[in-house]
């Protein structure tokens, strides 16, 4: 039976079922226990914002702290998944990637192809991304257009409770490396999700909300900017589509051409930065395999090419919001602006 | 007469608002009990309100295009000499005395979890409080559940207490379905009228439902007042193989959303959110097994293994089958198939889920139904 939880409940939630389910499971990370210093496991912390709490009282011999050293852990889950267990290994935030790249890049992402099918590498990174929470620029990134530019890893960028939950357990079931991508501001976000486990096949978009006028593609926390805007629009006579990917590689190509060849105009909002990123790919995707169904220029919503700012004002500013993203509709649309918007 | 309020109804668990889609009946017009008067979608699926009781329309509250909670005045029926002043007042009333239920707190009668052989089993048992007579129990089809029955419930709960039950596989009960062979199914449904103290039910069954309803009362029929069958498997060998491999088969929406279509004689009746309540029932752990299994034992390569209309000719048991003459899963020419005594009901423009096309027509055939058989 489905009830209400929230993102970060059910993350716990596809960690622990999966935990009973296969014993090959297993978590670490810096203070996904958190017990140092607690009187008993039941106060352990889990996690810098308790994700993982409650593993430990659970699966005690299933969880384990490690030292702040991203390159020996992260190493030691790509090792551990080829050699048989289905780790879950925590990176606090993704900013902190570049000290465990390699183990990534050029041993996780090539183990399958490298040894010609015969070794799989069924791990899962969890990592906290994103902007919104005042914690500067090496903790706000989102740096997923970076994974999902290496071949051999599978990228989930979910928006939703329900969609965390099923597709986290099938990011552990799942015999690739796969790095799920967490964007703390949706941590409290409540939704409809089952007490069963259950799991959401990669490269399935979501089609999260139907409208004839205008595609909208998001992915993550952006799907609710997306929401919003779409709720202003409406208000003014323009329905908007709004296709959120789930997952950035592999990408669902075929259910966002098919969106465009009904509305015909595309607008891509996308919190990571505009080179080289996500909302490029899919604005290059349109305009190879949907040009002839575009009836009006592609525009992406991005943050500008900067560091996401520690000032308050400035951070609001770089990201996207559903001002920016119904500005991007009505130009595409060719809509006037109502009285009082700019 | 008084003046009669006409209300958005409660269609199912989730429903909480509904939108008006169009008006099917003009101010002034005369209407009997029964006839369908407004067109209302909801976030799962679209129906039409029926008028409670016979009388004039006299006025159209709710405007086309209007979202208005479950409860909300959408019309109001009476004496055509009523005066415009008195159904203004009326109105004002009713609208000034109205309190939306809150979404979080009035979410309807809860379900409850009842165990049998160790197995889960979601029931939903609802109805007047001072009711405590023989139970219809409303079994669902195969890859269905209890919601199913959203727009027949609120009707029947009215007149007697009722029991819904998610069959094993199914919506919230145990996934478990063991090798799939129909006396789980039985064994679970008998399980609940154990569990519940019921000694004998009327049986309400849609397809699969229908089945398993027809060999509860061939094995027990002490314990069954009377059977309504709707587009029941268990005639004829039929069944339609795109429909039953299509749907366990689907993964996606774009796969399931045709299967879907072919539950209904209208197209446009499947809405996105009844494919993603579909869709997020069969990702959820053992529902493809349990599936596989149940079409494995009953319903492989297009043909149904257990068949058997005698099992009709029950002298105790009186039984009703209702028809949809477009029925595209199971062909509605099954029921002529039925041993003589059984009252058959073909329902036109109506395909393999009349419960929900033509809610009105089976709220009532099976409620007559139902006060026909009851003892003396």
């Amino acid at each position: 039976m489905a009830r209400k939880t929230s993102f970060q409940n059910a993350i716990n939630e596809a960690m622990l079922q999966e935990m009973e389910r296969d014993e090959r499971v297993v978590v670490f990370g810096e203070d996904v226990v958190g017990g140092s210093g607690a009187p008993g496991v039941l106060d352990a912390w889990g996690g810098v914002l308790g994700v993982t709490k409650g593993i430990h009282a659970r699966f005690p011999d299933r969880i384990l702290d490690t030292p702040i050293s991203e390159a020996a852990y992260v190493g030691a889950a790509a090792g551990a998944a080829a050699s048989g267990l289905r780790p879950v290994a925590e990176l606090m935030f993704v900013d902190f990637m570049g000290v465990c790249f390699d183990q990534i890049l050029n041993q996780a992402a090539k183990f399958r192809y490298m040894f010609g099918g015969k070794a799989v590498t069924p791990m899962v990174l969890r990592t906290m991304f994103g902007a919104g929470i005042r914690a500067a620029s090496q903790h706000s990134q989102a740096l997923y257009p970076m994974f999902t530019h290496v071949p051999g890893i599978k990228v989930v960028v979910p928006s939703s409770a329900y969609d965390a939950k099923g597709l986290l357990i099938q990011s552990i079931r799942d015999d690739d490396p796969v790095i799920f991508f967490e964007h703390k501001a949706l941590y409290t976000l409540e939704g409809d999700v089952p007490e069963e486990a259950y799991a959401i096949p990669f490269g399935e978009a979501n089609v999260v909300r139907s409208g004839g006028d205008v595609t909208i593609v998001a992915l993550g926390r952006m799907v609710g900017v997306a929401q919003e805007a779409a709720k202003v629009l409406a208000g003014e006579g323009i329905e908007a589509e709004i296709v959120d990917p789930r997952t950035t590689s592999p990408l669902d190509e075929e259910t966002i051409l098919e969106s465009i060849e009904e509305t015909g105009r595309l607008v891509v909002v996308d919190e990571a930065g505009p080179r080289c990123g996500f909302a490029a790919d899919i604005a290059a995707l349109a305009a190879e395999k949907a040009f002839g169904d575009l009836k009006a220029p592609i525009r992406t919503v991005t943050p500008p090419h900067t560091p996401v700012p520690f000032s308050p004002v400035l951070e609001d500013a770089y990201v996207p919001d559903a001002a920016k993203v119904a500005a991007a509709v009505r130009e595409v649309t060719g809509a006037a602006a109502p009285a009082g918007v700019a | 007469m008084a003046l009669l309020q006409l209300t958005m109804p409660k269609w199912g668990l989730s429903m909480t608002e509904g939108t008006i889609v169009e008006w099917l009946l003009e101010e002034g017009e005369q209407i009997a009990a029964g006839d369908q008067v407004v067109e209302v979608s909801t976030e799962k699926i679209d129906g039409a309100v029926e008028a409670p009781d016979a009388g004039t329309l006299l006025r159209r509250v709710a405007a086309e295009g209007e979202t208005l909670p479950v409860g909300a005045l959408l019309a109001v029926v009476g004496d055509p000499a009523t005066d415009a002043a008195e159904v203004d007042a009326f109105v004002a009333e009713a609208q000034a005395s109205f309190v939306p239920p809150d979404a979080d707190e009035d979410a309807g009668p809860a379900t409850e979890a009842v165990e049998v052989d160790g197995r889960r089993v979601r029931i939903l048992a609802t109805g007047p409080a001072d009711d405590d007579g023989p139970p219809l129990v409303l079994i669902h089809g195969f890859g269905g559940d209890l919601d199913n029955w959203r727009f027949v419930i609120p009707e029947w709960a009215k007149e007697r207490s009722l029991i819904a039950i998610d069959l094993p596989g199914h919506g919230g009960s145990s996934k478990d379905v063991g090798d799939g062979r129909l006396a789980v199914l039985t064994g679970a449904v008998l399980g609940v009228l154990d569990a519940r103290g019921v000694e004998r039910a009327h049986l309400v069954g849609h397809s699969l439902g229908g089945l398993v309803a027809t060999a509860i009362a061939a094995e027990h029929p002490d314990r069954v007042l009377s059977l309504s069958l709707i587009a029941p498997a268990g005639l004829g060998p039929e069944i339609s193989i795109e429909y039953i491999d299509g749907f366990v088969a689907a993964t996606s929406r774009k796969q399931l959303k045709p299967v879907l279509a072919q539950l209904f004689a209208a197209e446009g009746t499947v809405t996105r959110e009844l494919v993603d309540e579909v869709l997020r029932y069969k990702r959820l752990d053992g529902v493809d097994a349990a599936l596989r299994a149940i079409a494995g034992h009953g319903f492989r390569d297009g043909r149904q293994a257990d068949v058997d209309p005698g099992r009709l000719a029950l002298d105790d048991v009186p039984a009703l089958v209702i028809w949809g003459r477009q029925d595209r899963v199971i062909p509605a020419a099954h029921a002529e198939l039925v041993p003589d005594g059984v009252r058959v009901e073909l329902l036109d423009d109506t395909g393999h889920s009349p419960h929900v096309e033509r809610a009105g027509d089976v709220h009532r055939l099976v409620a007559a139904h139902v006060l026909g058989a009851v003892p003396a």
